[in-house]
């Protein structure tokens, strides 16, 4: 089963996520920022990475670049959930190894056909 | 660890006693040479009569309260509510457990009774309205009188027999024996 | 696919809550001009999850509020604006409306409020008057081209897989909405040996056929690689170049009601028919390593039930003390079990005290006086419920040292003390009881000038000898208030009695203490939690009956013990240096009985409030934790009485509430004062 690894500080947004990739069909593991997140990728092998932005101990964009450097996620397709104004952040995030982002607010179907996307 | 004693609870089963529209069905119970009935939706369940812990300065037709499995529930004599003969309970007594509700909530009260008779059906049209009974019987607690065989069955309007707030303050006011007030 | 986003709300409103919270505390800590990095950006982040979630769940209204709080905290962050007295304002306006908003949308109402647009408007007015314009929303797209064919070069720089990004996966999505041929150009391939094997040193060009393609529908393909990539996309019939813009504005979601708006029911704000008439959030957030700690607990209780089932299998009596053993572990993981689930309530105070730096500091400048807000114990933990009822009255007495304690700057130079007054918040645990404390180290209750307008209200005779105590104690009454002129700080003189009742109810005690010119402190005793207390069981004639332990100072047998008559009937003991009404319990619990024999009666003392009395009983019982019921669910408040508990043997026992048995003491001697004395004193010769 494909496995997305879920990163958002906020709760409710986090389920919403969780619970929409689950339903779709995947299997999922959450984090609450971006040092859990590190830790678990490293304990679980992940096919996708979605992953808010802001947010406190370490950002989506810092994780991002901390995974890429990892061996095993060289490749790994990861989206920033960003609703960042302008493009700093989408610029940021593809410097650190984004695959591509998805802009809040977006539908559960939106999110699932994003992933499914970037899996190909 | 509270172990709930006393007699093991019948319990009626509820929900499929709703008859067909205007079909009511009342449990049945005696009290003296009376039949009286009550909406059979508002039983919980019925027990045996056990010794209750008494109130503080409660009126007297408020026998105390009992452990309905870790509920509190109050228990109350209606024959002393309906100004009727007192008579010493025994094994045969029985409780009838019900929910009442009232203009805030709900309660769930016993009421002590001689023993339970029959579950009877009635449709609106067989009820009667009551006669004046004179001073001896409040008739705002009775929804109406209905023919069982060759019985009358008198209806209790549960939710206004068992409204506190009411029974309370008309004891308040012909108080008169030496508790204290407060 | 279907996801009833309705599951996420009640979350999303109760973190929402906690990040409005973490705002309005940081907020409190910024300072004109010195905006700390790391103080805007928690501040920010709250600001920004808010709205992220808002969007998502369909509360426009509040994520158009949000929005607009955001872009002027992004200029802060950005040190592209100063943070001045009136942004700190507004924001903290708009914490308060934030929690408006919450609070209806959890109503299942709009949230769409006046005071929103307001806010809105002014922040509007500083962003537009700002150190930078901001950019108006851009326009959109331009006219969506449709064709029916398409060519399209796309050269992605070397890198483009590092990024997770591949080619193949584009020219799939291409596909889909087509015929799509490709070409690949080899002629970028370096030599075998240059070649870095994770790199793309192809470039394509590509041909889609089919009906009714748009230009968007491609770009979306190319959407996260088109800075970093040559694309270009050529219409085949119209033979109009369009390039594709590198320019990401035209991507911008500034506005979040431009059309990439996504539709679906799941974002339209909630419609007022299907609102729900109370939803009533009963939810608690328990920490991680309680859960543990109650799964453990739960992991040996199963542990000793099958080590109690394989000695009850097949028992010998020689198997007794395993038996034993056994039980004892049960009562042991029993305790700790219900220790483990009350600890699930507890929630530390700090959820209470968190609300008071922003009310000081308005309240500061609302009176003009300079105070500094010291928290001490903000991690003592209390019962949830109690928590939640001790606020009011907490605001109230904080309101009330603002008030009536904490001089203005000048009287304070004037006395010798520094210009800013402090007011101190301290909560630590005493035994069963959580204890709060409001210090302040202003100018104290004034002893005279309580009696004088206590005397004059009439709640207090003139002419009696009052310890300071007792003085202080008519603060409590109802009626009283000694504010100069009535502010709309502290209310009109009916708040500190109703601060004590809330306190009483709550099953805990308030007292003061004050010197005059120094300052006062008024410490509040609460039980820990309201569901459990450890309890006294008394037997007065046939019934039980319980005491709450913290209330007793002491038992005595009465043999022996002198009792003297207060003018009014009332019986004394004198215990060391103080009189001590006796209460009878049958008396006043209307309990019908033999005539009460004093000395072969216990007394047990207890204390409510700085008041004590004795209460008169037959015999003490076993101590134990018990768990309170509730008379009231199906029957009334009892007076005398503050609930039920069930005993071992499944009997029902009353709780005797021992603050209003002291109250109820005195009007049961008056009467007994009329209807005559039916009892043997203890020593006879007394009488």
């Amino acid at each position: 089963m494909t496995v997305v690894l879920a990163v958002d500080d906020s709760a409710s947004m986090r389920q919403m996520v969780s619970f929409t990739l689950q339903t779709a069909g995947f299997e999922v593991v959450e984090a609450v920022d971006g040092v859990d997140a590190l830790a678990k990728a490293k304990d679980t092998q992940v096919d996708v990475v979605v992953s808010d932005v802001n947010m406190p101990n370490m950002d989506g964009i810092e994780l991002i670049a901390a995974l890429r450097a990892l061996p095993q996620y060289k490749f790994t397709p990861m989206l920033m959930l960003t609703t960042e104004s302008g493009g700093d952040k989408k610029s940021e995030g593809k410097a650190a190894g984004a695959t591509g982002w998805i802009i809040k607010p977006f539908n559960p179907e939106q999110l699932v056909k994003t992933v499914n996307k970037v899996l190909g | 660890m509270n172990t709930v004693e006393g007699v093991e609870s019948e319990t009626i089963g509820l929900g499929q006693q709703q008859g067909e529209h205007g079909v009511d069905q009342y449990l049945t119970f005696i009290m003296g040479d009376d039949e009286y009935g009550v909406d059979i939706l508002c039983v919980q369940e019925i027990r045996g009569w056990e010794n209750t812990t008494p109130i503080p300065n409660a009126p007297p037709f408020v026998k105390g309260v009992i452990n309905l499995r870790g509920t509190i529930v109050p228990i109350i004599d209606i024959r002393q509510c309906f100004n009727m003969e007192e008579t010493s309970y025994g094994p045969l007594t029985v409780v009838i457990v019900l929910r009442a509700t009232h203009d805030v909530g709900s309660r769930t009260i016993g009421i002590v009774v001689d023993a339970v008779s029959d579950v009877h059906s009635f449709n609106e049209e067989d009820l009667h309205a009551p006669p004046s009974l004179g001073e001896s019987l409040n008739t705002s607690y009775i929804k109406g009188l209905a023919q069982a065989g060759s019985n009358m069955v008198i209806l209790l309007d549960i939710d206004k027999a068992l409204n506190f707030d009411e029974l309370l303050s008309f004891d308040e006011e012909k108080k008169t024996d030496g508790s204290v007030e407060m | 696919m279907s996801i009833d986003m309705e599951q996420f709300h009640q979350v999303f409103f109760e973190e929402s809550l906690e990040g409005l919270d973490i705002m309005e505390a940081s907020l409190m800590e910024l300072q004109e001009g010195q905006a700390d990095s790391e103080i805007v950006n928690s501040i920010f982040r709250a600001a920004h999850s808010i709205k992220g979630g808002s969007a998502t769940f369909g509360f426009s209204a509040v994520a158009d509020f949000t929005h607009v709080l955001e872009t002027l905290l992004d200029e802060v962050r950005q040190k592209t604006r100063d943070i001045t007295t009136e942004i700190i304002e507004l924001l903290l306006q708009s914490v308060d409306c934030l929690r408006d908003q919450m609070s209806a949308l959890e109503q299942g109402e709009s949230a769409d409020s006046a005071q929103s647009h307001e806010l809105k408007a002014s922040f509007m007015k500083i962003l537009e008057s700002g150190n930078e314009a901001p950019a108006s929303s851009t326009a959109t797209d331009a006219s969506p081209t449709i064709s029916e064919g398409w060519t399209i070069y796309f050269k992605p720089e070397a890198d483009i897989v590092k990024s997770g990004n591949e080619p193949l996966r584009m020219f799939r999505e291409l596909a889909q909405l087509g015929t799509l041929s490709t070409v690949a150009n080899l002629d970028a391939l370096p030599s075998f040996n240059e070649l870095a094997p994770e790199n793309c040193y192809l470039y394509w060009e590509l041909e889609l056929h089919g009906s009714d393609i748009s230009e968007a529908q491609i770009k979306e393909a190319f959407e996260w690689v088109e800075d970093e990539s040559e694309i270009r996309i050529t219409a085949i019939d119209a033979a109009s170049e369009v390039s594709a813009t590198t320019d990401s504005e035209s991507e911008d979601e500034s506005d979040p009601t431009n059309d990439d708006k996504p539709s679906g029911s799941a974002l339209s704000e909630v419609p007022k028919s299907t609102s729900f008439s109370k939803r009533e959030s009963a939810s608690i957030r328990v920490g991680v390593d309680k859960i543990d700690e109650l799964i453990n607990t739960v992991g040996e209780l199963v542990i000793t039930q099958s080590m109690l089932s394989a000695v009850g299998q097949d028992f010998q009596m020689d198997q007794l003390t395993r038996l034993q053993e056994g039980l004892n572990q049960l009562a042991q993981n029993t305790r700790e079990l219900q220790e483990s689930v009350m600890r699930i309530r507890m929630l530390p105070i700090s959820v209470s005290f968190n609300r008071y730096p922003r009310m000081i500091r308005d309240l500061s400048n609302q009176l003009d006086k300079k105070v500094e807000l010291v928290l001490v114990g903000e991690q003592t933990e209390l019962d949830k419920t109690v928590l939640e009822k001790i606020g009011d009255p907490l605001t109230h007495l904080v309101r009330n040292s603002m008030d009536h304690g904490i001089e203005t700057p000048a009287e304070r130079l004037l006395s010798g003390k520094s210009e800013t007054g402090t007011i101190t918040l301290k909560a630590s645990h005493q035994g069963g009881n959580i204890v709060i404390e409001i210090i302040d180290d202003g100018k104290g209750l004034d002893r005279e000038r309580i009696l004088e307008k206590a005397i004059e209200k009439g709640l207090q005779e003139p002419g009696d000898k009052l310890s300071d105590e007792q003085i202080y104690q008519l603060v409590f009454k109802a009626g009283f208030s000694t504010a100069d002129v009535v502010s709309d700080v502290s209310g009109r003189g009916v708040g500190m009695d109703v601060v004590r009742r809330n306190i009483h109810e709550l099953g805990g005690t308030i007292s003061i203490q004050s010197i005059q010119g120094v300052g006062s402190t008024i410490t509040i005793r609460l039980p820990l939690t309201l569901a459990i207390l450890d309890g006294q069981l008394a037997k007065v004639a046939d019934q039980i009956f319980v005491f709450p332990l913290v209330s007793i100072i002491e038992s005595m047998e009465m043999r022996g013990v002198e009792v003297s008559k207060a003018a009014g009937g009332c019986d004394l003991i004198k215990l060391r240096d103080e009189y001590i009404p006796i209460v009878y319990l049958t008396e006043v619990f209307g309990i019908s009985t033999q005539p009460v024999i004093l000395h072969e009666s216990l007394l047990v003392v207890v204390e409510s409030n700085n008041e004590k009395i004795g209460v008169v009983i037959d015999d003490l019982l076993s101590q134990q934790q018990i768990v309170i019921k509730s008379l009231e669910e199906n029957y009334q408040k009892v007076k005398g009485i503050s609930g039920a508990t069930i005993l071992g043997d499944g009997r029902v026992a009353l709780i005797a509430d021992i603050g209003e048995l002291i109250r109820l003491s005195g009007t049961t001697h008056l009467k007994k004062l009329r209807a005559g004395d039916n009892f043997i004193p203890a020593d006879p010769q007394a009488a």
